[in-house]
């Protein structure tokens, strides 16, 4: 064992080797002695990790090989890992677990890190399975041990930390919960601890909170913890001072219910970092005040007028906090940085306050704004851009939230003002003057609603001034894109209005092709922002007036398509701009084909395009062969849409490509997006799909029954199901065996979920909607020839109806899909299964509550049903 | 311990483009899907009556006991109208089959039925395009045969443009059976299918004819175009087929070019897709399309007919029942590419075709090619025929006349011999 010790810190050591040929060679019999001898490997490393005597680059190194054989991102080698682990002899795993926890006594702080990060992540395989009940204690004693080094405090805290990390508050029992959170608390004692054992402290709290819930009932112990934290908010060191006010942050959005009694105190401790402190912890008092408002807002939308509960939805942290607060972000605006606004990862405090205001706004509405007029009118002529610049910043801020009646005086007062203000000198000022225009155009300009500040007479000098703008440098120029965007926006749909951005047209799209031309902007932002608002300029407009130019726009686009078929493509950077461009371009493609085909009168543009436009996919296909182009796929269904049955012309060249996106797990969106396309190629191709059907169903079972792929796919493979059906007709027979067990299956998994959780719930109701998608299809695909075919399915299915019916919380689109396939049944299958109808007496029911539904549709597609029973029991 | 992320979206949207694009799509599939979906279930419907105002409320607890006042067949034409009002949205091929099957197609004349004179009509066709014309809801829609829209526009029919006051009730909706005729912009109305949510389906073709010359007028469909009308409407003259109303339909002079003549029954109901209650029948004088031409305008030197292939290799006509034609053997079939259901596109040759009870006997084809996807349909057995007779030996409008006038003298006959 010694002499096995002895050689993996060589193999260690050379696989961090400057010569690849050792490195390589090392790393080979790594991998081999893990994979004969996976437990002696791990208690090698252990070992390694656990003596003081190794050189720190091989315990580094036996560190990180221990976390990676315990833990992946990708879901399924994470599952194998955990296997592989739960299967070594307990003894072996006593050991090494014995190793870890000694390690993090070791005087190198290197060592102790990494063996708090391993501890934490075996914790996360054995603690829910009760497998490691000593950890906590043996942790505890840690702490409570008199003769414990700080180090050992430390680094005790930050395992502890990370443990919390990895586990759910589920897997303590509340003594432990008590002890833990005690000893971390104790460890923020400022008078009996040094820095880093209090550094170590705070941080652990902030990932102990979540496991907290009982002890902040508690008021008692609640205003201990807080009071430990504001202390420590208030600590000599600044990094601790930032960590406490990241807790401070994080109980913001957990315990908001139970600030009251304290907002009075963190107010002030806020507002004096705000104020005074480094920007790293000035940064997180903002924030604090930041997700105040995020609770609020949420807690605003969520509280519907109807529920009759009068009483108001929060506390009202912000509004009571209001004439200080806005001062208090106000005076941040002015400390912006030269540069911010070609940075991407810049964020700083005047950007952190300016966000925060606009997040006031939101939540108190028409009261932030005589508090923020002032500021504007004050600052905003001052020689200084700093004060130009916040002055429009602020008012740019303030445009959502209030009403527009508060709002339009202003914005009419001073829209010509910042017009004016996109030729400033500064080129801060003209970013922030486009953005605030940009906010504008978004909230105060929907003619469909009845209210614009552009009028047929200001509209010209708009569209002039903003198309000068696309000239100035590139990040103005991405703003001035975004104004455009939204000033195209407010023309959707809105009636006559929408013809008077027409005459501009031609301008603005010349002005955006050139803008996407550019290359004096970093990367490509400026390139996608210019395309992004090509695409709302063409499926706002109207498209009587503007097919002509859009039919324009067509060819222009494929010939740029076109030509990225030949940029050079060297290195994988090349690659993925070329992919990059050909998105946005092929974006631009599927929303031309989109609005042309969506008109008689316009449609034959695109059929008569439809040859080159689907070369050039399946050539940017051709590029690209690891995966399928997702833009490229998503302008296919559009294509096919537009080309109706014309498309199976280039099914034969297509098809590879949808196989491979149907198999692409990684990027699901890809996978769900193939699924889409597939379903409009039936309804295009109706049976002329058939050909391809087996390999297409073959697949579509395998993604269903996979456990690789990210669940949100699978409810759009069953609608496919309905799809295919409703295509092939009585073609589906042979998958319907297949098919119909997987549905029943998955109506199972639904019946059994937790009705707690949101996001699951989202996902039922897809997923029941999109099983009774797959019935309906599948019912009318065999209405002519097989309909018998259904009749074993057909209690289950009833069944599954009533269950769903019963459930309460179920969403309106799962309703109506319900409904319908329930008539689809009775039409479909008829009197064979007559006995069955009457046996299910939830019918009339469920019926009679669709029929008095507010909507419309449920109510005739329940109107339908009832006939087709009813026409069922008569006959 | 991850670095809690400070940073909030700044100056920018919270939504990407690309995302709204993705949203957009699956917007338009799941539309797309329940289009289709619906739509079946709006074919399903036809023989109940769902949509009606009048349909009776059923106490939904009281279900599943039976409902007999739902499903009366009473209710049968009534849906079908509505039928075709939604069917107005179909797009595609279901649009192509389902106003195919709407309208009442003639069948060729190949032998003069019994008794022309005294229970058909006879009209002449004019030249143009065989729509449905569909006036509802404020607004007036056209659909050719083959489902796309030919018109969109305001109309003096019932319902047929935003005005008030003219129209009558929201409800109320008219289907006629039209020839759009370019050369003067006018709607030549063929039929009346219904009228003010009346329909006439079940009513013979005197009842509508006669509905259609009283109704039409009052509407002000027949004034000059105007800006709630757009297009003039007319009613062709239709004529009882004795000596004199052959000869006015044949030789009269219209206001619009002729394209043959049609026969109608007096008795017959409007039937939906193929009759031989309703005959065409064309010669040179009546008619600048009497042999069929190829794309190019030219009359071929053969004669070229488009039979459908089925599952068991054997080639039809589109009639229902379809007529055997020939059969093709497995191999060519593959060697063509052909599939079941194919339309197919052949020459006759100079064997020719020969034809017992409505049956082939023998059909020297020789094949061309895969017809192209306009065309829905096989041809008919009778327009085959009466291709093939005009190229031989045609019906004559001499003929058509002297069994008018034998049938004159047998009327006549009887009291000859009873005076004896």
């Amino acid at each position: 064992k010694q002499l096995m010790a002895m050689e993996i810190t060589q193999f260690l050591l050379a696989a961090q080797s400057a010569d690849a040929r050792v490195r390589t060679e090392a790393e080979g019999s790594l991998k081999q002695f893990q994979e004969q001898n996976l437990p002696q490997f791990l208690l090698s490393l252990s070992f390694e990790l656990a003596n003081n005597e190794k050189p720190s680059e091989s315990r580094r190194l036996a560190g990180i090989l221990l976390k990676n054989s315990l833990d992946a991102k990708d879901s399924g080698r994470k599952e194998l890992l955990v296997k592989q682990w739960c299967a070594i002899d307990l003894a072996l795993k006593s050991q090494i677990k014995e190793l870890l926890l000694r390690t993090i006594g070791s005087s190198v702080p290197e060592a102790r890190h990494t063996s708090a990060q391993v501890i934490a992540k075996v914790a996360s395989i054995e603690v829910p399975q009760k497998q490691w009940p000593e950890l906590v204690g043996s942790l505890l004693s840690n702490m409570t041990q008199p003769e414990s080094p700080a180090h050992l405090k430390q680094s005790t805290l930050e395992t502890l930390g990370y443990v919390c990390e990895e586990i759910s508050h589920h897997d303590l029992v509340q003594d432990e919960v008590n002890s833990v959170l005690t000893a971390v608390v104790q460890g923020m004692n400022q008078a009996a601890n040094n820095a880093e054992v209090r550094l170590a402290a705070t941080k652990a709290l902030l990932n102990a909170l979540d496991f907290s819930q009982t002890n902040f009932e508690n008021e008692m112990e609640r205003s201990y913890i807080m009071k430990m934290v504001c202390e420590t908010a208030c600590a000599k060191e600044a990094v601790i001072r930032q960590a406490a006010f990241e807790c401070l942050v994080s109980i913001a959005s957990t315990y908001y219910e139970v600030l009251e009694q304290y907002m009075q105190t963190l107010f002030e401790l806020t507002a004096k970092a705000v104020k005074e402190d480094e920007e790293s912890v000035a940064l997180q008092a903002v924030e604090f005040w930041s997700t105040i408002c995020d609770e609020e807002i949420d807690r605003q939308e969520y509280d519907s007028p109807d529920t009759g509960d009068s009483s108001p939805p929060h506390s009202g942290f912000i509004e009571k906090a209001l004439p200080h607060l806005v001062p208090m972000l106000l005076e941040t605006l002015e400390k912006q940085e030269e540069d911010q606004d070609h940075e991407d990862d810049v964020w700083n405090i005047s950007m952190a306050g300016g966000t925060c205001l606009g997040l006031v706004a939101r939540t108190v509405g028409d009261g932030i704004v005589p508090l923020v007029m002032p500021f504007v009118e004050v600052n905003i002529r001052k020689p200084n851009w700093r004060s130009r610049e916040a002055a429009t910043y602020a008012f740019g801020s303030i445009l959502e939230g209030p009403t527009i009646d508060k709002l339009a005086p202003m914005v009419a007062a001073g829209l010509e003002f910042l017009l004016t203000a996109t030729k400033d000198e500064n080129n801060h000022v003209r970013d922030t003057t486009a953005w605030t225009l940009s906010r504008i155009f978004e909230f105060l300009h929907t003619p469909d609603s009845g209210f614009s500040v552009i009028s047929p007479q200001n509209l010209p000098r708009i569209v002039g001034v903003l198309l000068e703008s696309m000239k100035d440098v590139p990040n103005v120029a991405e703003k001035v894109c975004g104004a455009i965007y939204n000033l195209a926006q407010g023309y959707e749909d809105a009636g006559a209005s929408s013809s008077l951005l027409s005459p501009y047209l031609t301008e603005i799209i010349q002005h955006l092709l050139a803008a996407a031309e550019r290359t004096d902007g970093p990367e490509s932002k400026l390139r996608s922002a210019s395309y992004e608002t090509l695409n709302e300029v063409v499926r706002c407009s109207n498209l009587l007036e503007a097919s002509g130019i859009i039919g324009q726009l067509l060819p222009v686009i494929m010939v740029k398509l076109g030509q990225t078929m030949d940029l050079q493509v060297v290195s994988t950077e090349d690659r993925e701009k070329q992919a990059e461009l050909q998105a946005s371009l092929c974006g631009v493609l599927q929303v031309i084909i989109q609005k042309l085909s969506s008109k008689d009168e316009t449609k034959p543009i695109i059929m008569q395009n439809a040859d080159q436009i689907m070369m050039l996919f399946l050539r940017v296909f051709g590029c690209h062969s690891s995966s399928v182009h997702e833009e490229a796929m998503l302008a296919i269904g559009a294509l096919a849409y537009a080309t109706g049955a014309e498309f199976a012309k280039y099914m034969p060249e297509l098809f590879k490509y949808l196989q491979t996106g149907l198999q692409n797990f990684e990027e699901y969106q890809v996978c769900s997006i193939t699924v889409g396309v597939i379903g409009d190629i039936c309804r295009a191709l109706d049976d002329k799909i058939l050909p391809f059907c087996d390999q297409i169903m073959s697949l579509l079972i395998q993604n269903l029954q996979s456990d690789a792929l990210h669940r949100s796919v699978k409810p759009p493979i069953f609608s496919c199901f309905g799809d295919i059906a409703l295509a092939i007709g009585g073609h589906f027979e042979r998958y319907v065996a297949t098919a119909l067990q997987i549905m029943q299956g998955a109506a199972q998994v639904c019946a059994q979920m937790d009705t707690l959780d949101e996001e699951l719930m989202d996902y039922g109701n897809q997923l029941r909607r999109s099983i009774f998608e797959a019935y309906s299809g599948i019912l009318q695909g065999f209405k002519d020839a097989k309909a018998e075919l259904m009749v074993p399915y057909a209690q289950h299915l009833l069944q599954f109806v009533e269950l769903v019916s019963k459930d309460s919380l179920r969403d309106e689109s799962v309703t109506k899909a319900a409904v319908a396939a329930m008539g689809d049944l009775a039409d479909v299958v008829g009197e064979k299964i007559k006995p069955l109808f009457s046996n299910f007496t939830f019918c009339g029911e469920f019926l009679s509550e669709c029929l008095d539904s507010e909507d419309e549709d449920l109510k005739d597609t329940a109107r339908w049903t009832q006939g087709m029973i009813a026409r069922l029991m008569v006959t | 311990m991850a670095p809690h992320d400070l940073r909030r979206p700044f100056k920018r949207r919270p939504i990407s483009d690309q995302q709204k694009r993705r949203e957009l799509s699956l917007l338009r599939q799941s539309q797309h899907r329940s289009d289709a979906q619906q739509r079946a279930r709006n074919l399903a419907s036809s023989v109940i009556s769902l949509q009606s105002p009048s349909s009776p409320d059923v106490d939904p607890e009281t279900l599943p006991e039976p409902m007999p006042d739902l499903a009366t067949t009473g209710h049968e034409s009534e849906a079908s109208n509505f039928d075709i009002r939604q069917a107005s949205s179909l797009r595609g091929p279901e649009a192509r089959k389902w106003f195919a099957s709407q309208l009442m197609l003639p069948e060729w004349m190949i032998d003069v039925p019994e008794n022309l004179s005294r229970d058909w009509y006879v009209l002449a066709r004019p030249a143009g395009k065989r729509c449905f014309v569909v006036s509802a809801d404020g607004t007036t829609v056209s659909r050719l045969r083959n489902g796309s829209v030919l018109h969109h526009f305001p109309s003096a029919l019932p319902g047929g443009a935003r005005k008030k006051g003219v129209s009558g009730p929201a409800q109320s909706y008219s289907i006629l059976d039209c020839i759009f005729h370019e050369a003067d912009q006018t709607y030549y109305v063929i039929d009346m299918v219904c009228w003010r949510g009346y329909s006439l389906y079940e009513c013979t073709a005197e009842f509508r004819f006669f509905w259609l010359q009283s109704k039409l007028d009052e509407t002000g469909a027949c004034d000059p175009p105007s800006f709630y009308h757009k297009f003039r409407f007319s009613v062709v003259p239709f004529y009882n087929c004795d000596q004199s109303g052959l000869h006015s339909a044949y030789t009269g002079s219209l206001p619009y070019l002729k394209d043959g003549l049609l026969f109608y029954n007096k008795h017959a109901h409007y039937h939906t897709g193929n009759t031989p209650l309703v005959l065409i029948w064309k010669d040179e004088r009546c008619s600048q399309y009497v042999i069929d031409t190829d794309n190019n305008g030219q009359v071929p030197n053969q004669q070229h007919i488009v039979l459908e292939l089925q599952d068991d290799g054997k080639i039809v006509t589109s009639d229902d029942p379809a007529v055997v034609v020939n059969c093709l053997n497995a191999d060519f079939i593959k060697q063509s590419g052909l599939s079941p259901g194919s339309l197919v596109r052949f020459a006759i040759g100079d064997g020719g075709l020969n034809c017992v009870d409505g049956k082939f006997e023998k059909a020297d084809l020789q094949y061309i090619s895969v017809s192209n996807r306009a065309r829905a349909f096989a041809d008919s057995y009778s327009k085959i025929m009466f291709q093939y007779m005009a190229r031989h030996s045609p019906l004559k409008a001499e003929d058509l006349a002297s069994v008018i006038s034998q049938e004159n003298q047998q009327d006549k006959l009887p009291e000859v011999e009873m005076s004896d």
